[in-house]
């Protein structure tokens, strides 16, 4: 009617102006209104060390990959290095997974972390500087990354390493075929680079004492767990007995090492046997792995198994090693019972061998909670802390291996991360509240129709005479082009990633496109809310709520 | 069985390939009309189709597309049903073109009309587009169309397909399928809704004119369906193009499901995409994940007595139409038809 003619004046039978349809507001016909979300995606919700995995991807989709980096630096300072070593749960809960198969997540973060290693690209930039001092307790995954998160924030961070070394089992326990030492020196040195002092041969044995005598504001504990667990076997020759953490430790310092003779038994059935293993193939030995449970039961994860038996080592489950004499070890038959767990059955068989390497797992060195009141190792024989990671001695935080958690190089990382921002917290006399977690992306919230099939790029293998004879990296980097075909695998669940399909299938051109960066936005004056671009958003990315009464 | 080629290139290794309407990973070139912020929006907001209409997303796809075709320069004229009424009730409109109404069954002959008027006047770089819904096209306006297509005059006429008279009150149309209830076809009898052996295909119809190209589209792919208008109008002549839409009110579905069933009504072999020139086959839309009738079906209120047992057989008919469909036009990669 803002034309100004009336009823009176209008031609018969005629109730409107004439005009364009953008005088009738259907926004008013809705009950229910769209709006853009950010979902969690799975990826992300699995990262023990909480990268925006989607968010770095999506960065290196463009081809930029610096951005990607730098993205993925906000969390994780070990980029190359967790591109490796990484057991990639992310890959596990990868959407991807249920279409064709999931995105080489690990292989693209590694192409990045060796990229800015190549590029020499610095840290990001640490905010102002607070006048605190922390102090962080060993130089392993968790103590770097927390000394890392810790510059950021402005605070100044002294390292103190009881080994000769920095890496802690990055260096002493993991394989050189899995890490390759340069990866780690370079990703190391980049930390130190940020103006964190690094200590080596520096052992602390009295917290209180080390925080007094340095002017520390607060301190982060992460000295992981090395002391290798022992069993007792009649019979041995100590000298032919020898722990994973000292093997793999010895390997590293080229101090001197055990004669391990052809026939190497390595007992036990974790990620650690096999390292063991497979360093001992690569030094010419014949090991053989002795487990007291099945294969199923292992706690070593599956492709590491895959991978030592592909270097050809023999594996002997359902075996317990009782006493050892001149010709070799006796080994006792298992058989499951009824509720899964191993039982001797009485049968013995001698199996040869030189040497025996003991790969039963590790404890924490206790003499580290010497003076701290209250501090106490756990039935699990961990140090227990609070979901902040603070001990119970204030203003002493812990982290890595040395706490309840599955000890793993990112999950230390994580640790590190979120130690960081508690004491960050802790030293303005603040407590620390992570933000609200987004609703999951599932599989369910895609449509995956507009997705176009493609496979994942295999990570070329070094080949299998050289895997059983150096300690040459087994897995190759992608480049350049398959490094992006990778990358764009990735289906950006539960965040737009403008395919531009709700602005193209709109039936009420109710959708404004922004332009590149910065997505779209609803017009409610005429979205009618018939929720089309919600059934047809590729990632999820758009819900339907209830409009207001 | 002559192998009939895929029509539509696909872009591989990208995240979403040309499936979706844009990608800011893709060359503008290879972007969709709708994908741009400098579409036409031929049919604008305000408009007062339905929730989720089909027909008004087939409209501005149509349309936009074959305005970029012809650099603007294009009149259009279009049958009475809902795609005259939601858009212009008189004297406003949502079309944002020269827009010239017409009775229900003349649409073919009022584009006629236009393109003779515009040779008078030496204006043949404007073109013309005629359109109307499937009543308006393949019951009313059949014989208009058919003297459009004898005489060769340069329109393309655009059948928006929704398989029924929706505008007034969903009555049978010769677009109705067996077995779907429509207000004159009821749930009645030994053979409830549309009674089987009945209906025809214009497309073939037009086909059988011998008329330079016939394509059918839909909703669900855009970027087939962009190409099948801009090649449309890289031709002189009578060309045909139909359009399937699916309908939330006269199908009984969700109106967040317009384009899934159009999608499904492919992918089943239900609505067959093609192309022919001069009355020869020349590409069909393969299928790309082959799913059964029912999945199509069931979403439908107006299929429901199909999926009581003593309805089994036209559950059977259904299949029967699609399984033919997908011999017929080849619509199977190569691989998937071994």
């Amino acid at each position: 009617m803002s034309k100004g003619s009336t009823p009176e004046t209008r031609p018969f039978a005629v109730t409107l102006d004439v005009g364009g349809s953008l005088l009738n507001k259907t926004g008013s016909w809705r009950t229910e209104r769209p709006v853009y979300v950010d979902r969690l995606p799975p990826c992300n919700q699995a990262c023990p060390a909480g990268e925006d995995i989607q968010g770095w991807l999506y960065r290196a989709e463009e081809g930029d990959y610096r951005g990607a980096w730098e993205s993925l630096m906000a969390d994780n300072p070990l980029p190359a290095i967790m591109g490796r070593a990484c057991y990639h749960t992310c890959e596990d809960a990868c959407n991807r997974a249920q279409l064709d198969s999931a995105v080489n997540i690990h292989a693209v973060e590694r192409f990045l972390g060796d990229l800015a290693l190549r590029e020499n690209w610095p840290a990001p930039t640490a905010a102002t500087a607070s006048g605190k001092r922390v102090l962080v307790i060993g130089a392993g995954p968790s103590g770097l990354s927390a000394a890392y998160h810790l510059a950021r924030l402005g605070h100044s961070v002294q390292i103190r390493e009881a080994g000769p070394l920095p890496g802690g089992m990055m260096r002493f326990g993991i394989p050189k075929y899995r890490l390759p030492r340069d990866v780690l020196d370079g990703e190391v040195q980049r930390i130190v680079d940020m103006g964190v002092e690094l200590e080596l041969n520096q052992r602390v044995d009295d917290i209180p004492a080390a925080l007094a005598a340095g002017h520390f504001d607060a301190c982060f504990v992460a000295i992981g767990a090395h002391i290798a667990k022992r069993v007792n076997i009649p019979g041995a020759d100590a000298a032919r007995i020898v722990d994973a953490v000292s093997f793999l430790r010895d390997m590293e310092t080229g101090d001197e090492q055990l004669q391990l003779g052809r026939r190497v038994l390595v007992y036990g059935g974790g990620n650690t046997a096999m390292d063991v293993a497979r360093t001992a193939r690569r030094l010419g030995a014949e090991p053989v792995i002795v487990y007291r449970r099945t294969r199923e039961q292992m706690p070593a994860h599956d492709f590491e198994i895959d991978e030592a038996l592909e270097e050809g080592i023999v594996v002997n489950w359902l075996r317990t090693i009782t006493a050892s004499d001149e010709q070799g070890f006796k080994i006792e038959k298992m058989a499951l019972d009824e509720n899964g767990f191993p039982q001797p059955t009485g049968e013995y068989e001698t199996i040869e061998g030189d040497s025996l390497v003991l790969a039963l797992g590790q404890n924490v060195d206790q003499s580290i909670l010497t003076n701290l009141p209250g501090v106490t190792l756990n039935d699990d024989n961990v140090v227990e802390v609070g979901p902040d990671m603070a001990t119970a001695y204030a203003g002493v935080f812990a982290g890595g291996d040395m706490v309840p958690a599955e000890r793993t190089v990112t999950v230390a990382v994580g640790h590190g991360k979120k130690a960081a921002r508690n004491i960050d917290a802790y030293l303005r006399g603040e407590t620390y509240t992570s933000p609200p977690k987004s609703e999951l992306a599932s599989f369910d919230s895609l449509n995956t129709w507009y997705y176009t099939d493609a496979e994942q790029t295999i990570q070329p293998v070094l080949d299998e005479v050289r895997r059983q004879t150096t300690f040459a990296e087994v897995y190759a980097g992608l480049d350049t082009g398959n490094a992006l075909f990778e990358a764009r695998r990735c289906l950006s669940c539960g965040n737009c990633f403008e395919c531009d399909n709700c602005y193209g299938i709109c039936p009420d051109n109710a959708i404004t496109k922004l332009g590149p960066g910065k997505r779209f936005e609803f017009k409610y004056d005429y979205c009618k809310g018939c929720a089309m671009c919600v059934a047809e958003c590729p990632c999820g990315a758009i819900v339907m709520v209830p409009e207001e009464t | 069985m002559t192998q009939i080629p895929d029509s539509g290139q696909r872009v591989k290794f990208y995240q979403t390939g040309t499936f979706t309407a844009g990608n800011r990973l893709l060359d503008a070139a290879q972007r969709s009309v709708q994908a741009s912020v400098e579409r036409a929006n031929s049919l604008d907001s305000g408009h007062r189709a339905c929730q989720g209409c089909g027909e008004a997303l087939g409209a501005r796809y149509v349309v936009d597309g074959a305005l970029r075709a012809t650099d603007n320069k294009l009149i259009a004229a279009n049958a009475t049903g809902c795609l005259e009424v939601f858009t212009t009730p008189y004297p406003e409109s949502a079309w944002r073109l020269p827009w010239i109404h017409s009775l229900f069954g003349n649409a073919p002959a009022i584009g006629s009309g236009i393109a003779a008027a515009l040779r008078a006047k030496g204006r043949e770089d404007v073109r013309v587009i005629a359109q109307g819904g499937d009543g308006g096209t393949t019951d009313i306006g059949l014989g208009c169309l058919s003297g459009m297509f004898d005489r060769n005059d340069d329109v393309l006429y655009v059948c928006y397909n929704n398989q029924a008279y929706m505008n007034t009150g969903v009555q049978r149309s010769s677009q109705t399928p067996p077995a779907a209830r429509t207000a004159t076809t009821p749930v009645a009898g030994a053979e409830p809704g549309s009674p089987p052996g009945t209906g025809k295909s214009v497309p073939l119809i037009a086909m059988a004119h011998g008329i330079v190209y016939v394509a059918t589209a839909s909703v669900h792919d855009l970027h087939d369906l962009e190409y099948k208008v801009t090649r449309a109008m890289g031709f002189r002549g009578a060309r045909y193009l139909e359009v399937f839409v699916p309908c939330p009110l006269g199908w009984g579905s969700k109106p967040a499901d317009t384009i899934k069933l159009a999608r499904l009504a492919t992918q089943c072999g239900m609505f067959p995409l093609f192309e022919a020139e001069h009355g020869e086959l020349t590409a069909a839309t393969k299928i790309r994940q082959r799913v059964p009738v029912e999945d199509y079906l069931k979403l439908q209120r107006r299929f429901d007595h199909v999926f009581k047992p003593e309805n089994a057989h036209q559950l059977d008919t259904l299949r029967g139409i699609a399984e033919r469909n997908v011999r017929r036009f080849g619509l199977l990669a190569a691989e998937d038809a071994s």
